[in-house]
Order: structure tokens, then C-alpha cells, then sequence
């Protein structure tokens, strides 16, 4: 897969909650964008120089467009608030790799999505591109069940609406102003009387809840995917900024660390240490 | 492009453009965005005897204009770069320089001693990476030690010997005499300076080593000044490096007293920057009708 530095045009902005935006860019690479892959966008202002790495939360249907929610934390994502329809943006990009979706993990078992925060956003593309018994074929034996956890900090959640298309929801709050009134393990704890334990878990989120889900899967005997972030610089696996301790030497660092923008940034569980 | 031709310790480079160790891999990662034969040549992340682990994250933090990192060196040790990554960049026509680092001089000189029947072209000894707790900056900050790492190091080094110096002194001259007493071919300058970024909102160090080297535009100012200060100093060639973002910025580090530079963090902001900056550097000396690339060297008008 080729990688490039390129350019988008922004199709639409929209803000979902106080700081959570929704940025629907027209870009060429968007044709081989897969799940959990991300790009890094550069700001305009030269005073801030590194790429900001973002997921793609979607893919349009003619594979042209790409869409992507962040959530507003410096100055990058603050300028990026200003983008206007027609704008052109600069990007890096199809970066890392995505959701492994591996048939046999799949066919007939019940997936979990966990997401918490700004890290729900790939579950989108996720729960569109994994085959769906819910979606057109219920007989598909191919196919697999799933249920949504997600984590908001209040009441103002953000693509609930995209995702209760593809299974069932259960939501968390910090603040417990809606659904149950803790973290996202609490409500696949709460879930557990009713609904049988999961095959796979696909999860995206803060570093806290990433280790409460691996945590979960290993007490539980879960295959789990987590999609990790860390601060980077270059994106393309030069600078070994964003690296994440494995539990195996790493074969291309050749220590015990793995570059999480290029062999990530989603991994099975078991190989790295949060 | 033969007037973009250099030479540094008897090696020839097409141009005098190369890349700053740690911004750029062993070269691999951005053969994506750049062909590494229209290079000079490419200086490779930091090599040490064993594999280095490095610094916990966050490693990298980014500032006005600049970037701090803390990255600490890691890297898979000297034995897989020459098994790995060294016959890669044998493919491309450009000049290989391993960036060499160690806590101790034995394992500076075991770097240089395994590099020694290698294809490698140059050797850039690293005495001042600000992020490592042993050798390196240690070595760099003393003229003495200096002295003595680059005379034990260019006694074994069968490659020319560029000794990288920090900014994290007082006195520059003082270090580059030091280096060129100790048998170094050429100088490169300047490493990261340090510096700190603190998180008001969550009361704590953006970087995980706290301290970590600040590189980017910002710095540039200093790194002329230093550049200058060291070509005043000493006869062997500077290589000079410090917030190149543009050939004007390249130019002006020429007019400062280098013979070559080397563009860094700059890559991550455009990976594709080091060709853009040859193309621009090729049009100013046409544009001003200068047929070779060395005569800009302290041509400043007093």
C-alpha cells in the first residue's frame, strides 16, 4: 500500500458536541482506507510542524470521501475547526494497518465493540466493513452478532446514531447522565446476566480502558484487538516516537518495543504491554 | 548537477545535502516519499553495540515552531544494521554515515571496529544526544573527553570520522578544537538543545524523560551562530544542521561556514522536503550564476 503526502478537499463540518467534530474530506487515497488505518493531517500554521494523527471513522459508499471525528485538544485540532467546505487539507496518509477481520474469527461468533471517547470513532467503519447478521442476510452463516459498548464522559455522545445500525448499544457514562453510570467494562458487566460471553472484542480507546478491556479479555479467555495511540512525529515508523512495549522482541526495532504507526496501530492483545 | 558537488574527508557527495541522524530511519521509511540516490547522503538513526530500548513515552511533544524528543537512542544494534539495513541502502547511489553512539568509549569503538570492512562511507560519532543518562552528551561537553573519545575513535576508524557536537555548551570553538586536535575529518552541528514542555492542564511533563532535545525552525538562529562560531575555529569541514526547513535556510548555513547540511525535523512535516531542498538550492546558485556550490562558503559581504 502505497503512502503519500496528499491533499483532501473538506466536503462538510460538523460539530457533534462542545469539542467533538465530524470532518467528511474528498480525498483519492480514501479508495484503500480500511478500518482502524489512520492519517495525519498538518496544520496550516507553520509554527506547528508534525502531522495530527487521526483515525478514519468512515469511508464513503463510492469510496471517495473520508470522514473523520476528532476531538478538539491544541491548536492543531482547533485549526482544523476553522476548515470550511471547498478548504484544502494536507495529509499524510493511508497510514498503519486496520482491524484484522479474519473470517474464521468471525463466522457465527458474538463480537463486542468497545470504544471510549474520541476512540469510538473507527468503531464506524469497523461495524460497517465486519459482516453483519443483523444486516441484509440474517441467514449468513458467515456472519457475525455484535454489541456496542461505548464510553462518553455526559450526555453529549456523538455517532451512537451510526452505530445502532449494526448492533446492539450499551452505553457508559463518566458523569452517569445516561445509560449506566461508569466505565465501559461496567456495562459489559452489566450486560453479562443476559448476554453470552464474547468470541472477539475489537476495542478503541484511553490507555485505562484499553487495560481494563485486555485485562477483561485475558481473565476471560477473549481474543481482543486494541487500536493503540501515542504521540508521533513522523507517522512512517522513522522517528520511534510512538512505541508501545511488547511482550516478544519486536523484529523490526529488534527490542521490546513496536512502532505503533506502522506495525499498529490496532494489536491482538497478548503481544503488547499497556 | 556537477556544481552542487562536494567534498568532504576525500568523499565525494553529488550534492551537499544530507539527512539528520534520528529524523530519518536507516533511510528505508522514506523511500516511499524520496529517491535516496538524488541524496548526498543519507546519516542513519544512531547505532550502538547492543540493541537499546530507548526512553519510556511519551517520547515526542511538539512546541512553537520546534519539536521536543526523547526518544533515547533506540535501535537494534550494530550487528542487525549491517545485516538489515546497510545492504538496503546499498541499493541507492548515495553516501552512507552511520551515526554511532555508546555509554562507554570500548562500545563507541566496537560500533566503529564492526563498521571498519563495511561499505559504509563516514562515521558521525554522536557525543551529544541529551537524551541518554550515560556517554554521549557526557563525552560532549568536556573538551577533554572529547578530545580523548575522538582520538581513541579515529585511531581504529578505518572511515572518516565526523564528530557531532552539541549546543549545550558554553563555548563551541572550545569543542570543535577539541575534535579536530582528536583526528576528527569533519564536525556536524548542532545536536538537539535541551529543553522541557510542561502539561498545565494535567500538572505534569509532556515528555516521560521530562527533559528531552528541542530541534525544529526554532533553533536555527542558534545553530547559524554556532556554525559560524565553529568555522571560525577550525580547518575541517562542518557539516551544519539546526531547523533547516527551505534551501534558503541550507544556503544560509553555506554562508555560515559549512560545507554541507542536513535536513531534520523537517521530514516529518514534509517527507519529501530533502529533494525540494536540492531542486531549491540548484536554482539559486543558477539564479545567481555561481557555478559551484563551494564558493558560497563565507562568501559574506563585510
Amino acid at each position: 500500500m502505497v503512502k503519500m503526502k496528499t491533499k483532501g478537499i473538506v466536503v462538510s463540518q460538523e460539530k457533534l458536541t462542545d469539542d467533538v467534530y465530524s470532518l467528511w474530506l474528498s480525498a483519492a487515497v480514501a479508495e484503500s482506507a480500511q478500518a482502524g488505518q489512520f492519517i495525519g493531517i498538518y496544520p496550516r500554521n507553520e509554527a506547528t510542524l508534525l502531522p495530527r494523527p487521526l483515525s478514519i471513522c468512515e469511508v464513503s459508499d463510492d469510496r471517495r470521501q473520508l470522514r473523520l471525528v476528532y476531538r478538539v485538544v491544541g491548536q492543531g485540532t482547533t485549526e482544523f475547526t476553522t476548515y470550511k467546505v471547498g478548504d484544502i487539507v494536507s495529509f499524510l496518509g493511508i497510514l498503519g494497518n486496520g482491524f484484522p477481520l479474519d473470517e474464521s474469527e468471525l463466522s457465527q461468533k458474538q463480537v463486542f465493540l468497545v470504544g471510549g471517547g474520541i476512540g469510538i470513532a473507527p468503531l464506524v467503519e469497523l461495524a460497517k466493513t465486519l459482516p453483519l447478521k443483523v444486516q441484509a442476510d440474517a441467514k449468513d452463516n458467515t456472519a457475525c452478532s455484535l454489541d456496542i459498548f461505548l464510553g462518553y464522559r455526559n450526555q453529549q455522545t456523538f455517532l451512537t446514531n451510526e452505530l445502532k445500525n449494526y448492533g446492539n448499544i450499551h452505553i457508559a457514562t463518566d458523569d452517569g447522565s445516561i445509560g449506566i453510570h461508569g466505565s465501559v467494562i461496567d456495562a459489559i458487566e452489566a450486560q453479562r446476566a443476559k448476554a453470552k460471553l464474547p468470541d472477539l472484542i475489537y476495542a478503541c480507546g484511553p490507555l485505562p480502558m484499553l487495560q481494563a478491556v485486555k485485562e477483561y479479555g485475558e481473565r476471560e479467555n477473549i481474543k481482543i484487538y486494541l487500536s493503540l495511540e501515542e504521540r508521533m512525529a513522523c507517522g512512517i515508523g522513522a522517528c520511534l516516537g510512538c512505541v508501545c512495549k511488547t511482550k516478544e522482541r519486536d523484529y523490526h526495532t529488534g527490542v521490546y518495543n513496536t512502532r505503533i504507526c506502522t506495525e499498529g496501530p490496532v494489536y491482538e492483545a497478548g503481544r503488547v504491554i499497556l | 548537477m556537477e556544481k552542487l558537488a562536494i567534498n568532504i574527508a576525500g568523499i565525494d557527495l553529488k550534492n551537499p545535502v544530507m539527512t539528520a541522524s534520528g529524523t530519518f530511519g536507516a533511510g528505508r521509511e522514506y523511500s516511499e516519499f524520496v529517491d535516496l540516490s538524488q541524496l548526498g547522503a543519507v546519516v542513519t538513526k544512531g547505532v550502538s553495540l547492543e540493541a537499546w530500548e530507548g526512553n519510556p513515552t511519551p517520547r515526542i511533544a511538539e512546541t512553537y515552531g520546534g519539536m521536543l524528543n526523547a526518544i533515547g537512542l533506540q535501535n537494534p544494534g550494530v550487528d542487525v544494521f549491517i545485516e538489515r539495513d546497510l545492504p538496503y541502502l546499498q541499493k541507492y547511489d548515495t553516501r552512507v554515515i552511520v551515526n554511532v553512539c555508546g555509554k562507554t568509549v570500548e562500545e563507541y569503538l566496537g560500533v566503529v571496529e564492526r563498521l571498519a570492512d563495511t561499505t559504509v562511507d563516514m562515521l558521525e560519532i554522536n557525543v551529544s544526544c541529551p537524551n541518554v543518562k550515560e556517554g554521549a552528551l557526557a563525552f560532549g561537553q568536556n573538551a577533554e573527553s572529547l578530545f580523548y573519545v575522538t582520538s581513541q575513535i579515529a585511531a581504529v576508524a578505518r572511515q572518516p570520522v565526523i564528530i557531532k557536537l552539541s549546543p549545550n555548551v558554553t563555548d563551541i570553538t572550545e569543542m570543535a578544537k577539541a575534535a579536530e586536535a582528536g583526528g576528527a575529518s569533519a564536525i556536524s552541528l548542532i545536536n538537539t538543545l535541551i529543553g522541557m514542555k510542561i502539561d498545565i492542564h494535567r500538572r505534569t511533563f509532556a515528555l516521560a524523560n521530562r527533559t528531552g532535545g528541542l530541534s525544529g525552525p526554532a533553533i536555527r538562529p542558534v545553530a547559524v551562530r554556532m556554525v559560524y562560531q565553529a568555522a571560525q575555529a577550525v580547518r575541517i569541514p562542518i557539516i551544519g544542521m539546526g531547523g533547516i526547513i527551505c534551501a534558503d535556510d541550507a544556503i544560509e548555513f553555506i554562508f555560515a561556514g559549512a560545507t554541507a547540511i542536513a535536513v531534520g525535523t523537517m521530514n516529518f512535516t514534509n517527507p519529501a522536503i530533502t529533494t525540494e531542498i536540492i531542486t531549491g538550492i540548484s536554482d539559486y546558485l543558477d539564479k545567481h550564476d555561481i557555478a559551484d556550490i563551494t564558493a558560497l562558503r563565507l562568501a559574506l559581504n563585510h
